[in-house]
């Protein structure tokens, strides 16, 4: 099958590769681009492992066709950390104990900063609603609840002193 | 003061490596055949066309292995002539890709001649059914006996009888089973997930016939274990290092979710019969159980899992006769492992609703009817033994009040409309560690060394698996030495560097582990004691370790951890300290069915609230409070992680999880069919965290990762049958089973 020429933005940097026309976007993200954070957890977009964002929305990189997302904007966990510094949601993630096995943890995290961006001040349930397209089989999601919430009176009070 | 975990910054910002994660130059890529079939003769195996793929690297089958391909009614690395359930390994493809590897690997030709399968357990048991191994499909048989059976329902004004059935789950973690074998000069290395490192090398030195110093296992992240990538990861451990080794190339197996499914662990099913026989007043006389676990076709952990249930079967209670027969059986079925609760939570669903409906006959309370019956201080248990440290009552009690047991129990259910809210509890306990059922050496190494500047590596030979272990362990040398957690180093596991420390499994990883950082901190503490006294002018017991200082107790003389640490070295003292921990010894009488099971035990209660939906048998649960007795907490966030962690997963087991087997073939191998509790089904946790120090755990810690799980689905099926005024007896509790029963099926 004749490989297809695809460029994408990837955490602010501009990515030019060849790829199969049947590679998934998390294929071509863990092994071209060679970002290992995102993880595999199914295959089938059920399990969220696989959450990155794409054009300002959370998406299944392993239901999205690699050729898909050419000319598009990604972002995954590893472009969080902005000049050495963690972000608010990492803070937090740490802070409330909402990493166990850690598996889970990129996806829950690009699904949490997606959900922040559309709505910055979200009750639990839409929290909850949120993040229900990411499975954690380890912390039963309390714990990643509270960090979201926490995550997201920081960020709103760090957007109120602009 | 809760200790952030040591690993989250790794994990929150992408850069911890999981085994998948791992490349390697030239690696080779494995995918390997399974058996269509629950049991078969393998007649022949046609690997021309596959080889006749372009970046084939070699096709391979259990003959190839030099060593032991398996033991003696064991899971073998790949089957031999025979196949015992589907999904068993036959043949496995290595190529320079997945995509060719996939490819040639549905172009291996195995030809079986079927045997009759034996599927259901019960039916297993009789001397005709077909034979999975040898003369007869029993596995084990566990006792327990106490008092005299029919004297105990003599006496009794009540007496009743039911039978209930569980299920067949996985342990579905989030992280796919994954090996990386690279061969190193003489040796092989194995980069993989595991619980059991040491079984692993175990594993792979036999099926290769080398010896244990030449095979090395590296523990890497692991997402996730709830009992697997144990043995399993052990088959898969021993599949690459045979390529590698054979390719002198490194070589990876990695599964897919649905070859997870179907090659990975899972719970054994059980069918349990419960008599039980009480006075009027609810004075519990007589337990009798027999129960049936469905091992499937290897005997894996059977023995153990099954010895535990026999253990534990009659519940936290005080009943002078009992009577306890627990039996594993081999059928056709995918074989059955270990998977958090390891035959608790089995015998804790029978014991519970049993109680459950026994109050209701009785007209009390369920509550009253626990505390009345309740183990107290001193009690002897069902196996004779005197039990120490119970903590049971403190747990119900604390759990009633923090959830309004009283009057959500009398109110709920009389809602008009279609929805009915309900409210359950549960009780266990839950023996503590490996026990005296025989899964070996219950003990753990660790080690320590404290560098000149004063900051520290600790190696121990317990896994993390996901529960903080490496947290705890820092936290108590932390304690000890007076060092901050941040100086301290926790190194994952090589199997090369520290002694053999068991399996991280049972719940011992603090316990055992933790004992033997203990030992090890203490080692160097003296040491560094002893040169701080000469330093300070006094006396080595006035010697004080606090916040990064070690001074005299009254402060008035004190030098900082590093600067005393630099002259330990300057004098040639070492700062090096090993600790071995072993269980205390327990023993066990087959025949009797008596004896200290258990060196301690850990108790907990929980209770559940739920609103059932009439009209479609939809569960939601509201509310689930659990109180859990971990002695000391070591980390207070961890261990309402581990509480609320706990309780999804039996969430999970009691209304949404199956895995679909039907004539031996799973039917629901992704997360599409086989349904794991999302944000949206889990409720309101609220853990409730009891310390009562146990006299065994290093400052008093007790195990919590599995009694976290196995009163869940209890106390949820509780509530469930409270709110719509009927009994169930199995689970998952689907909507279907939930509807039948409202309509009155």
């Amino acid at each position: 099958m004749a490989r297809v020429r695809i460029t994408f933005n990837i955490n602010g940097r501009e990515w030019t590769g060849e790829v199969d026309p049947n590679a998934t976007l998390l294929e071509v993200i863990k092994g071209e681009v060679g970002l290992t954070g995102t993880k595999y957890g199914c295959g089938i977009g059920e399990c969220g492992a696989c959450t990155v964002i794409m054009n300002g929305k959370a998406v299944n990189s392993c239901l999205v066709l690699a050729p898909q997302a050419d000319g598009a904007r990604i972002e995954t966990v590893e472009g969080l950390v902005r000049e050495g510094k963690l972000h608010p949601l990492q803070e937090a993630f740490i802070e409330h104990h909402a990493v166990q096995c850690g598996y889970c943890t990129p996806g829950m995290l690009m699904s949490a900063k997606a959900l922040l961006e559309e709505n910055p001040d979200p009750t639990e349930e839409e929290i909850r609603i949120g993040i229900s397209g990411n499975l954690c089989r380890c912390t039963g999601y309390e714990p990643i609840v509270k960090a979201i919430k926490a995550a997201a009176a920081k960020l709103d009070k760090s957007f109120q002193e602009e | 003061m809760s200790v952030k975990r040591l690993d989250a910054v790794a994990k929150v910002t992408g850069r911890a490596k999981y085994a998948a994660d791992l490349s390697f130059p030239h690696m080779a890529w494995i995918k390997v055949v399974r058996s269509p079939v629950p049991h078969a003769l393998i007649k022949e195996i046609d690997w021309s066309e596959a080889r006749a793929v372009g970046g084939v690297l070699g096709v391979f089958t259990g003959k190839d292995f030099p060593g032991k391909v398996a033991q003696e009614k064991e899971r073998p690395v790949l089957a031999v002539n025979r196949v015992r359930y589907v999904g068993e390994g036959v043949a496995m493809v290595a190529a320079e890709n997945e995509e060719i590897a996939r490819e040639a690997a549905r172009k291996i030709r195995v030809e079986y001649e079927a045997l009759p399968a034996v599927l259901d357990p019960l039916e297993a048991m009789r001397p005709e059914a077909p034979q999975v191994h040898g003369e007869s499909n029993i596995i084990c048989h566990h006792v327990v006996r106490r008092g005299n059976i029919e004297e105990g329902f003599a006496q009794a004004d009540i007496i009743l009888e039911r039978t209930y059935r569980t299920h067949r789950v996985q342990n579905a973690a989030l992280e796919l089973e994954t090996a990386v074998a690279v061969p190193e000069g003489d040796n092989v290395v194995v980069y993989c997930p595991c619980k059991s490192p040491f079984n692993i090398r175990r594993l792979v030195a036999d099926a290769l016939a080398l010896p244990l110093n030449r095979v090395i296992v590296r523990e890497t992240t692991i997402g996730g274990s709830f009992g697997g990538k144990d043995y399993d990861m052990g088959v898969l451990a021993a599949r690459a290092a045979l390529v590698a080794m054979l390719l002198k190339r490194p070589a990876r197996i990695s599964l897919t979710r649905e070859e997870s499914t179907i090659e990975g662990t899972k719970r054994h099913p059980y069918v349990l019969t419960y008599k039980i026989g009480t006075k009027k007043d609810g004075t519990l006389c007589a337990l009798k159980v027999h129960a049936v676990a469905d091992g499937g076709a290897y005997v894996s952990k059977t023995p153990l899992v099954t010895w535990r249930s026999a253990v534990e079967a009659t519940g936290p209670y005080r009943i002078p006769h009992v009577q306890v027969d627990v039996y594993g059986v081999f059928t056709n079925n995918v074989y059955s492992d270990a998977l958090r609760g390891f035959g608790s939570p089995q015998v804790n669903f029978a014991t519970e609703l049993l109680m459950d409906e026994l109050a209701e006959i009785l007209g009390m309370d369920p509550l009253e009817l626990r505390l009345k019956n309740a183990l107290r201080e001193g009690d002897t248990g069902p196996t004779g033994q005197v039990m120490r440290d119970v903590s049971l009552i403190t747990c119900l009690n604390r759990v009633a009040e923090a959830s309004g047991w009283e009057d959500k129990r009398k109110n709920y259910g009389r809602e008009k409309g279609y929805k009915r809210k309900g409210i359950g509890l549960a009780c266990s306990f839950r023996g503590s560690c490996l026990g005296a059922g025989g899964e070996g050496l219950d003990a753990a190494a660790a080690a320590l060394l404290i560098h000149r500047d004063g900051t520290a590596d600790l190696s121990c030979g317990i896994v993390e698996v996901g529960q903080g272990s490496r947290t705890a362990f820092a936290r108590i040398a932390s304690e000890i030495l007076g060092l901050p957690v941040d100086r301290i180093n926790v190194n994952a596991v090589d199997t090369s560097r520290v002694p053999d420390s068991g399996p991280t499994v049972a719940s011992r990883g603090t316990v055992i582990g933790g004992n033997a950082v203990l030992k090890a901190a203490e080692q160097v503490r003296r040491a560094m004691a002893g040169v701080a006294a000469e330093l300070l002018e006094c006396s080595p017991e006035e010697v004080e370790f606090k916040e990064g200082r070690v001074g005299t107790r009254d402060g008035s003389r004190a030098l900082s951890f590093e600067e005393l640490a630099g002259e330990c070295y300057r004098r040639g003292v070492s700062l090096y300290g090993f600790g071995w921990y072993k269980a205390p010894d327990v023993f066990w009488d087959r025949e009797k069915g008596q004896g200290e099971a258990y060196f301690a035990y850990v108790y907990a209660a929980s209770i559940a609230e739920v609103e059932v939906d009439l009209e479609t048998g939809k569960v939601e649960v509201l509310r689930y409070y659990a109180a859990h007795d971990v002695g000391k907490a070591l980390n207070k966030l961890e261990v309402e992680g581990q509480i609320s962690g706990g309780a999804a997963m039996g969430i999970g087991y009691a209304l949404l999880e199956d895995l679909g087997l039907a004539a031996g073939e799973i039917r629901n191998i992704n997360y599409d069919r086989y349904l794991l509790p999302t944000a949206l089904d889990t409720g309101t946790i609220i853990p409730l965290v009891v310390e009562e120090p146990c006299r065994f755990g290093p400052l008093g810690a007790r195990g919590l990762g599995e009694p976290a799980t196995q009163i869940v689905a209890p106390a949820i099926i509780n509530a469930v049958c409270h709110a719509i005024g009927s009994r169930l007896y199995e689970i998952p509790a689907s909507l279907e089973k939930v509807l039948s029963k409202v309509r009155g099926d």
